[in-house]
């Protein structure tokens, strides 16, 4: 029989721990098809975050190296400018890549580290339970945010993304989404694209990955990726936020 | 090799790239600018990689990345620089990654100023970062042994897989001496290792991480650990010693404050007093064996040391209470004298009655 279905090579065949309707399995379902379809697992190195996806190296069938919160930019680029020929990326919640890590992900970006960061942003901190992330919507629920985001009190949400825009090492950066099967596949694009930018030694690229957290944001898996279609895109709208890749447009 | 006139950042920069070090992640601060801007020349020079970090705490993530490709790598700052690195160098411990990390101490708590001082003592040999781990801490006393012991850092971080921390000051720093360096080693012909991350290429595909959830897992990487800490006191605890033959009074002192030290000991020997100098070359691991044995013969101790005192609580555990211990520690970035220094010996030397009869006698005498 035609087998026209199977597991990426490069997931390990675990069973992945995270909650039911959770956003990273897709997403590293969705890397490990873009490693083996660019045929670079045997070259690719990854860089997890602290947080729910610091167990990454379960899954991924690829070296990995375990960064500190928030440092995962910053190990990359010693591992990128040690292995120069081989590929890295960091795959980094919004705590992580937009809190705790901020200076390091905008300083990588700025000198062009050739890098991929995959930033997956669920507006929340998953691991630790729930509290305010520097995504959280305003007015969306958290455990250290009574009521809800005050933008008054706690400040508004933080588009690291386009921040990183303004950074001229920053090659390649689009928003996408996991709410649906055809944002999916527009994820898997960008995601292709990001590695292809490092491959072609272009500079920074990063795609940040609108997630759901069905368990705290208290939703059951559909409302919560209706919720992330929906509202999580009014404040980050999915789409290219800077190419200048010089690749045609498709 | 002829002998070069050399100042200790540049000593420090150019032990590392003989000793194969190519890349160098840093940020600057006083006073080891000197390092970074030495390096940034030189690496490149080699077909190394200088990168001038936006942080002293991307400047240590750096150079566990680059621990984590297998290559030979170091950073160097200055106390609060340091302060800021120990989140990473924990790391380092935990993940069992080699690495060099040079620490031009200045005086502190916080910004404090940028005189020379030797106040991070506790920092670097306690561990500093949190977890229960150990850092390999070198003291060199002077600009060739700032080259030997800079080289030996790699191969001990090699060797033990650990950090490993050089302590200096600024006054080692700044200072010119002749140096006479090592012939650079051949990278190819160091040890191949066989856990880096290179790519799962015709092997199973590697981890390295500290994140070990299950307590009973973790325990058991704690004690190999503690396993690695006892090999190291074992086989590296390394010290000097000067004029101990027939001294009455030891000084224990490392670093900058040894070499004062020894000043002060030749002037005191010109009056009659038997000291010598206990200088510890590794201050993890504390040669407290050395110590303790010196008792049988040596029951007065002075602890000297440009801090308001930390190596003297180390001194105190190795003699384990059988010897008088006394501390002349000058925090702040002062700088004794060695006359300073020498009062001090001669204080507690006479306090409790060392000298010899003719010189009791004399000096209960008077000038008749």
């Amino acid at each position: 029989m035609k087998k026209i279905f199977e597991a990426p090579k490069s997931l390990k065949d675990n069973l992945f721990h995270y909650c039911p309707g959770c956003g990273h399995s897709i997403i590293h379902r969705l890397v490990a098809e873009v490693i083996d379809e660019l045929g670079i697992q045997e070259r690719t190195i990854g860089v997890p975050p602290a947080g729910c996806a610091v167990l990454a190296y379960n899954y991924f069938d690829v070296d990995t190296g375990e960064a500190p919160h928030g440092r995962a930019l910053a190990v990359a680029t010693g591992l990128k400018r040690v292995l120069k020929d081989h590929v890295v990326f960091t795959y980094q919640g919004d705590g992580d890549i937009a809190a705790i890590g901020t200076a390091e992900s905008i300083h990588a970006a700025n000198r062009g580290e050739k890098v991929t960061a995959i930033f997956v942003n669920n507006g929340t901190y998953g691991m630790t339970g729930g509290q305010m992330a520097p995504t959280t919507l305003p007015g969306m629920g958290s455990t250290t945010t009574p009521g809800g985001r005050d933008v008054v009190r706690d400040g508004s949400p933080l588009d690291l993304t386009q921040m990183l825009a303004t950074a001229k090492g920053s090659v390649f950066l689009e928003r996408v989404s996991v709410a649906t099967p055809k944002e999916i596949r527009k994820a898997k694009k960008a995601i292709k694209k990001a590695f292809q930018v490092q491959l072609d030694g272009l500079g920074f690229a990063l795609v940040e990955v609108l997630s759901p957290c069905p368990t705290n944001w208290k939703m059951a898996p559909v409302a919560a990726y209706e919720w992330t279609d929906k509202e999580m895109t009014k404040i980050f709208p999915v789409g290219v936020i800077k190419d200048i890749t010089g690749y045609d447009k498709d | 090799m002829a002998k070069q006139l050399m100042r200790g950042s540049h000593v420090l920069g150019e032990a590392a790239v003989r000793a194969g070090c190519r890349y160098y992640f840093g940020y600057p601060i006083t006073p080891q600018n000197e390092v970074p801007e030495y390096m940034s020349g030189r690496l490149l020079q080699v077909g190394g990689t200088f990168v001038q970090a936006e942080s002293e705490l991307a400047s240590i993530n750096m150079v566990i990345g680059a621990a984590m490709a297998g290559a030979r790598v170091m950073t160097s700052s200055s106390s609060p620089g340091v302060s800021l690195m120990q989140e990473g160098i924990s790391y380092l411990a935990g993940l069992e990654l080699p690495a060099v990390i040079a620490n031009v101490v200045r005086g502190g708590p916080g910004l404090g100023n940028i005189a020379p001082a030797q106040s991070d003592y506790f920092q670097a040999t306690r561990g500093g970062g949190h977890g229960d781990y150990r850092t390999i801490v070198l003291a060199p006393a002077s600009c060739q042994e700032l080259c030997d012991l800079t080289v030996k850092a790699f191969d001990l971080a090699d060797k033990y897989r650990n950090p490993v921390m050089i302590m200096g000051d600024g006054m080692m720093g700044q200072m010119m001496e002749p140096v006479e360096f090592p012939e650079a080693i051949d990278l190819a012909e160091l040890p191949a290792k066989d856990w880096t991350l290179t790519g799962a290429k015709e092997r199973p595909s590697r981890v390295i991480l500290s994140l070990l959830l299950n307590p009973k897992v973790l325990e058991d990487h704690n004690f190999k650990l503690v396993r690695k800490y006892d090999a190291v006191t074992r086989e590296e605890t390394d010290w000097e010693e000067y004029m101990l033959e027939d001294a009455r009074q030891v000084v224990v002192a490392y670093g900058t404050a040894a070499r004062i030290a020894k000043g002060a000991i030749k002037r005191v020997r010109e009056m009659g007093l038997k000291v010598g100098l206990l200088r510890p070359k590794t201050l993890w691991p504390f040669p407290d064996k050395p110590l303790k044995d010196l008792t049988r013969v040596v029951r007065q101790l002075l602890v000297f040391e440009m801090s308001a005192g930390q190596m003297v609580e180390d001194v105190r555990l190795a003699v384990e209470g059988q010897a008088q211990v006394h501390l002349y520690g000058r925090p702040g970035g002062v700088i004794p004298t060695p006359d300073e220094v020498a009062h001090q010996i001669s204080h507690y030397y006479y306090q409790a009655g060392l000298m010899d009869k003719d010189q009791q006698s004399g000096r209960l005498g008077g000038a008749a």
